[in-house]
């Protein structure tokens, strides 16, 4: 282990046996700590990902053979809807800053808590009050939206499913994300440690900091847009709606000034978590660190402005559409910048080969691969092609499943045991990976396959010709739910049964791996005092 | 021995922290009405001689005064949140209050303006404004909703700046707070002794060559009456109500004055 690592064991009680106003489940629910209210978004986020995951296998289901078998195309439509809206706003875009953001940016720079701890709280509160309007539409006599999660206009005007509630739904859940945000620029401006300057703070810091202001500066934008749908919807103030003059191209527009941000949210904290892992995993410091830290925040400047690449073939002007394709060629310069300074940073490492690496890498090659074939679309001509085919939607499976979640993952395996303490079993973890790699490729890969042979996206039903490789895809999804569901169990069993673990088991270098695990309620014994760069590894473990 | 940082952390008295949420905040609250000003600007462009004959109907007095109503009710709360700083709770109170008249002022009149025209028809979905051209729909389609949203802020502005009425009316407490300019002064010093009304602090980050400074803080007998961390509460407030106060003073022209 890292000498200078501070032994505070058993020094002081840890977050999870302080006994605080409340017990029990109220001791989560209404708590202030940042770690606390960390894993209630572990606990409320996963459970929503393995609905919509759920949901997922059922549409694969209908797609294992032609003709309505399984379901009706008015449900396949609900189900889609439901699933991009859970796994959007409730799963990935929260995902890893509400998950691992609160429980580390604290203690990465050295702080006892956020700077608004109870706006904290408010935040996973709107969470929670947002996700359960957006499951009350199940119940409700529209029933479930059936727009798809993108709500465009004039059909999210007509449609008499509930539309309304869900869309107030999302609203409320954008105001959950713009409090994480607001809190997370505040708390690195305001509470880092002695010494902990702005090049001194972890990479998974600047990821989270860039990611906070699209947070803030984004969001709102969709707020309103999701606003006046409600407001067309009960009061008939005809914004979008093209009998009173308006236009639905402009609802298209201001949606995707956030949504296409958003995907920068999703995937900008999964990059900070690789950029953590891979110095710890190769014994030395990042490769390029201000670079990284640039990028990110030149990905969310470049991302704000390639939104009507979502637009090609709307109609919108040729002279639009060159620039925001010129403009989207410029995200892939920042991206590959951090890529290859990941790679640079494994040359020559002493690379000691563990779970969160394994995921880690899987997610820099399952992204590489979405992020080339991003390439490919923001290209006009191949763009008008492959619009609105399963070729789009392999190819956000792949930057958005293949990589945030897989970053998700590798994050959670990585800091599992600083959370809980405890060890999971590495073996079945490499097992949940082959049936996950498997499947994962598999799966998204036909789809990319027979999207590029022209199978159009949300149809419910397909031609013969398309059969084989639905198949093909439906296999790959149980190879996936089932290593999905290995790696879960894994962790779960792990929780009450797995090993006792070290203050710092990988020799990570950054600030939580010198404070014990589970770490204390206030995170240090005493307020540390950086000296270094975050990846300074004073000797080298072989 | 504790740090001023620290003790500022555990009494939630980071001021400038506050302030920097706040600025946050309103900045999300203008991105918010970016869009409505985006979808305005896109459809005058398209119908500019509708807007302008539709403006014609908006009744550019009462618009004026609302104007004249809010640009003072910002006044007050400046002077409001002067007068806290200086440990005048009575003015402050009262000023307050004021801005809180002036806020309800400004709604009953868009109250009046508003079932004027819903008297005449002109209303969203209304078969009056229906029958006209796309461009005058849309026109009133926007002036209800940009103006809608406006008010709804009038009402939170109201609702915040009621709550803050009542946390400085209440009863001051008897603690001593180090006001928050010294608090960011002595970044860095060591509380060493604390005694009654009088507390000795000890500063480490000046200038190289002073060691040691005393810093004695008493308690004005005339000024204590105001909880410090009020002020912040009041001054968040005044900003918000700013906030409300900028995004009326573009709506103004862009409603009433294009004829």
């Amino acid at each position: 282990m890292a000498s200078h690592a501070i032994d505070v064991q058993n020094a002081q009680e840890n977050y999870l046996e302080v006994k605080g106003r409340w017990s029990g489940i109220l001791s989560w629910i209404f708590s202030t700590d940042h770690k606390r209210i960390g894993i209630l978004y572990l606990v409320s986020i996963a459970f929503f990902f393995i609905v919509a995951a759920t949901i997922g296998i059922f549409m694969r289901l209908e797609q294992l053979t032609m003709g309505p078998t399984l379901m009706k195309p008015e449900v396949y439509n609900r189900l889609f809807t439901l699933h991009g809206v859970i796994m959007i706003f409730l799963f990935i875009i929260p995902g890893i800053p509400a998950i691992l953001g609160n429980f580390f940016l604290p203690i990465q720079i050295g702080a006892k808590d956020v700077a608004f701890p109870r706006l904290n709280l408010l935040s996973w509160w709107l969470f929670m009050i947002g996700a359960t309007l957006a499951i009350l539409t199940l119940f409700l006599p529209g029933g479930l939206p059936d727009t798809g999660w993108t709500f465009y206009a004039p059909y999210s005007i007509r449609t008499g499913s509930e539309v309304s509630l869900a869309v107030f739904a999302a609203f409320i859940l954008g105001f959950s994300s713009i409090l994480t945000g607001l809190n997370f620029v505040t708390t690195v401006h305001r509470m880092r440690a002695p010494g902990m300057s702005f090049f001194r703070m972890p990479l998974f810091v600047w990821a989270l900091y860039a990611t906070a202001w699209i947070q803030i500066l984004a969001t709102p934008m969709v707020g309103i847009t999701l606003l006046l749908i409600i407001v067309e919807r009960l009061l008939n103030i005809g914004i979008f709606d093209p009998t009173q003059g308006g236009d639905p191209i402009l609802y298209q527009h201001l949606f995707w000034i956030y949504s296409h941000p958003a995907v920068y949210i999703m995937i900008l904290p999964g990059f900070g978590v690789i950029s953590e892992i891979i110095p710890t995993f190769s014994r030395r410091t990042i490769f390029g660190y201000k670079l990284i830290a640039f990028s990110s925040l030149s990905i969310a400047i470049f991302g704000s402005l390639v939104w009507a690449h979502h637009m090609f073939v709307s109609g919108q002007s040729d002279l639009a559409n060159i620039i925001f394709s010129f403009l989207t060629f410029f995200v892939a310069i920042p991206t590959a910048i951090k890529v290859f300074n990941w790679v640079a940073t494994l040359y020559k490492g002493s690379i000691r080969f563990e779970p969160p690496l394994l995921f880690a890498l899987s997610s820099i090659f399952l992204f590489s691969i979405g992020g080339f074939t991003g390439l490919m679309q923001a290209t006009l001509p191949i763009n008008v092609h492959i619009h609105d085919t399963y070729f789009v939607v392999g190819h956000f499976h792949y930057t958005m499943f293949g990589g945030t979640i897989w970053a998700l993952i590798a994050g959670i395996l990585y800091w599992f045991p600083k959370i809980t303490g405890k060890m999971y079993n590495k073996k079945w973890i490499y097992g949940a990976w082959a049936l996950m790699f498997i499947g994962f490729n598999t799966l998204y890969g036909a789809m990319m396959y027979m999207g590029w042979k022209g199978m159009p996206r949300r149809y419910y039903d397909h031609l013969p010709e398309f059969h084989t490789d639905h198949v093909i895809a439906t296999v790959g999804s149980w190879f996936l739910y089932t290593g999905i569901l290995v790696l879960v169990s894994t962790l779960i069993y792990a929780l009450y049964r797995g090993a006792k673990a070290d203050a710092n088991p990988w020799g990570g270098t950054t600030l939580e791996w010198k404070t014990s695990s589970p770490p204390p309620l206030e995170n240090f014994e005493k307020e540390p005092v950086v000296e270094h760069e975050p990846y300074y590894h004073e000797e080298a473990i072989r | 021995m504790k740090n001023i940082r620290e003790i500022a952390l555990e009494e939630h008295h980071d001021f400038v922290g506050a302030k920097m949420g706040m600025w946050l905040f309103l900045l999300t609250e203008l991105i918010l009405f970016t869009g409505l000003f985006i979808l305005y600007a896109m459809y005058r462009v398209r119908h500019a001689a509708e807007f302008h004959a539709a403006a014609t109907e908006l009744d550019v007095v009462i618009g004026t005064i609302n104007t004249l109503v809010l640009l003072t009710s910002s006044l007050t709360v400046a002077v409001g949140i002067e007068a806290l700083k200086r440990r005048n709770r009575k003015l402050a109170k009262w000023m307050v209050l004021l801005t809180v008249l002036f806020a309800l002022t400004f709604l009953v009149n868009k109250y009046f303006e508003w079932s004027a025209k819903i008297h005449h028809g002109i209303f969203p979905g209304a078969d009056e404004l229906l029958s006209r051209s796309q461009g005058e729909i849309i026109y009133f389609n926007l002036y209800y909703a940009m103006t809608g949203l406006h008010g709804l802020h009038v009402l939170v502005g109201m609702g915040i700046l009621l709550w803050v009425y009542f946390l400085i009316a209440r009863k001051p407490s008897e603690k001593v707070v180090v006001a928050p300019p010294n608090i960011e002064y002595l970044k860095g010093a060591q509380l060493i002794a604390s005694k009654g009304e009088q507390e000795s602090w000890v500063i480490d980050e000046i200038k190289d060559d002073v060691v040691e400074v005393e810093v004695v803080i008493k308690k004005d007998p005339k000024k204590a009456g105001v909880d410090i961390p009020n002020i912040i509460k009041l001054e968040n407030a005044g900003l918000y109500w700013h906030l409300v106060d900028i995004i009326w003073i573009f709506l103004f022209p862009l409603f009433y004055l294009i004829t």
